[in-house]
């Protein structure tokens, strides 16, 4: 899916070429840190029941040594999971990979290990001192002040909401930002069919390029049903009523509309849907 | 295979065969399989990308293949953070941060530093004043469970007690890794805080400064002063100053977001979050030093003059590490 124009950044190469990246959304940001969440949990679980069997294993002779494990294991998790991950060439944690996204420095300059450290050190403030909050004990502390405590730990919680690059504290602090990094594959080439179906000037004026790349995507996933309404669809629109199977005649008019929209931005007319003029 | 009509298409076919193989060989360096390129291969590197952005170029001049031109906006995004990436080891990484970033990043923040422990000081000095007044306000800055048996009805051999006694030999080292992970968590809030305009780290600043105080008064009343300075200075100077530095840095980010000066907003607090970042990694590992200090060297050393040597010996040792001339013209090197 093409992205919103809100979420796409200008990153241009020293050679001269705008990336046009993309920033990672509210959804996936949050998707991501879950399983990372999820992951680090498992590591705990395992952890435990590890320094648990270790415990077994040496009979509890050396039980505080099991302690020093576990507690700087914990540490270790807390702290450097995030930081350890966002390090490697591919700058993302395991959740970010999944989700396919990635952090970079906004101006484009490497992405420093000092940057990495800054943007998770802030982490302490957006995840824990909340949770904190959530389960201090009332009696502890006076409930007004865990309720204050909680609105002013929100704006922190909350603030990539509110701001148009969808920056954390963090990132704002360490002047990074999250985009959008997937894997893509190239498909192979829609090619044009044998059969030389032949369609008129009017029936190639009749779509744009969106419904193009919708064509596209219809004849890439190759569902039949879909292709049947479709094709269904192209046939009123432009009056075609050749008898030929749906697949063929999608293929042949995908190949023929891109060869005329192609044809026509060498030209330097783009024409972007079909309510444009031609 | 039909004949392929379109322009587009023979593009395609003329150019894929080198993006396959950028592709396969960004696959194995983002898999850190870096020795398993050949001479070749890395010297085709920065022509594959250039290739592959030129051909992202024309891709969107001529083609309508969207599935082609989201394929060469990923490849190309891969190939650029990895070609202007940060390519240092990581024992360079970690040379330059203990030769030239970390210590210069603390006399950078040589101002903040002062404050924190100015603000730090002061509490310290309003708490033993009054606690000495009043030993009823011990319990106002130090909360009960820190304290433990420590409070102002304690006698004077138990409080002795608790400054030479032994906490069990075998607990030490779980004592060391408790006190390092919590100190380190501490002062990592101190860093986080300082965001919201400085004033919660400087609150953070001054009460760790009045605990220290009201602590200082207790044992000063029932004459135990300088035993005390002993047992706490041992992994203090280290401790203290850790926490101090993290308030400093945590000083500079509030700063930098509400007087960014020339630059813009944004830009200011990056450069002030990279610097204090780089001091916070600092510190946790000072923090690191402290908890050893404090549960192994605090309570094997019982001997209040050893103590005070120790507590001396750290404390040149920080200050020359950081501030030494000599350090500052390694650092300034290259």
């Amino acid at each position: 899916m093409k992205a919103p124009k809100s979420l796409t950044r200008e990153l241009v190469t020293p050679e001269g070429i705008d990336l046009r990246l993309v920033l990672a959304d509210g959804g996936e940001r949050l998707g991501a840190f879950l399983l990372d969440v999820v992951f680090i949990l498992i590591a705990l679980i395992g952890l435990t029941l590890g320094t648990i069997g270790l415990a077994f294993l040496f009979s509890f002779r050396s039980a505080d040594v099991l302690g020093v494990i576990w507690i700087l294991g914990f540490f270790a998790l807390r702290n450097f999971y995030f930081i350890a991950f966002e390090l490697t060439p591919r700058a993302a944690t395991p959740g970010k990979r999944i989700v396919g996204i990635r952090v970079a420095t906004r101006d484009g300059s490497p992405l420093t290990a000092n940057a990495i450290f800054a943007r998770n050190a802030m982490r302490e403030l957006e995840i824990f001192l909340p949770l904190l909050f959530m389960i201090a004990k009332t009696s502890d502390i006076d409930a007004w002040i865990g309720i204050v405590g909680m609105i002013w730990c929100g704006v922190f919680v909350f603030f990539p909401l509110f701001n148009r690059d969808r920056l954390r504290v963090g990132d704002l602090v360490a002047g990074t930002w999250v985009v959008v990094a997937p894997r893509r594959v190239l498909s192979p080439d829609l090619a044009a069919p044998e059969s030389k179906l032949v369609f008129n000037e009017a029936a190639l004026d009749a779509y744009g390029i969106k419904e193009l790349n919708i064509l596209e995507d219809v004849l890439r996933r190759g569902d039949e049903e879909t292709m049947r309404i479709v094709a269904a669809r192209i046939r009123k629109k432009i009056a075609f009523d050749h008898p030929v199977a749906e697949a063929e005649f999608l293929s042949a008019y995908y190949i023929a509309l891109r060869g005329r929209l192609e044809n026509r931005l060498l030209f330097g007319r783009r024409r972007r849907d079909k309510y444009e003029k031609v | 295979m039909s004949e392929l009509v379109l322009k587009s298409q023979r593009f395609r076919r003329e150019r894929e065969a080198d993006w396959k193989r950028l592709e396969s060989l960004l696959g194995l360096l983002e898999a850190g399989k870096r020795n398993q390129l050949s001479d070749d291969d890395v010297i085709a590197l920065p022509l594959l990308y250039r290739a592959t952005l030129s051909s992202l170029s024309v891709a969107r001049s001529i083609s309508l293949d969207r599935n082609l031109v989201d394929y060469l906006e990923s490849l190309s995004t891969r190939a650029y953070f990895f070609v202007y990436g940060t390519r240092t080891t990581l024992g360079e990484r970690i040379s330059s941060f203990f030769l030239r970033d970390w210590p210069g990043a603390v006399r950078t923040l040589w101002r903040e530093t002062v404050i924190a422990a100015g603000l730090g000081a002061m509490g310290a000095l309003v708490a033993f004043v009054v606690t000495l007044r009043n030993p009823a306000y011990f319990y106002v800055f130090v909360d009960r469970a820190l304290a433990g048996g420590r409070g102002p009805r304690a006698s004077t051999a138990e409080l002795g007690r608790t400054i030479f006694g032994h906490q069990g030999d075998k607990a030490l080292g779980f004592f060391a890794s408790f006190l390092f992970t919590h100190n380190a968590q501490i002062a990592l809030l101190a860093f986080a805080l300082g965001f919201a305009c400085c004033l919660p780290t400087a609150f953070l600043m001054f009460y760790n400064g009045l605990m220290l105080g009201a602590f200082l008064a207790l044992f000063y009343s029932h004459g135990l002063g300088v035993p005390f300075g002993g047992w706490m200075l041992i992994h203090g100077v280290t401790e203290l100053f850790a926490i101090t530095l993290a308030g400093a840095a945590g000083f500079r980010i509030g700063w930098a977001l509400a007087f960014p000066g020339s630059k813009s907003r944004l830009a200011a607090a990056a450069d002030a979050g990279r610097l204090a970042g780089t001091l916070m990694a600092g510190v946790v590992l000072m923090l690191a030093v402290a908890g050893l200090l404090e549960g192994y060297g605090r309570q094997l050393v019982t001997n209040t003059a050893l103590r005070y040597v120790i507590a001396l010996a750290t404390a040149l040792a920080w200050a020359g590490y950081f501030y030494a001339p000599y350090f500052r013209a390694l650092g300034r090197r290259p």
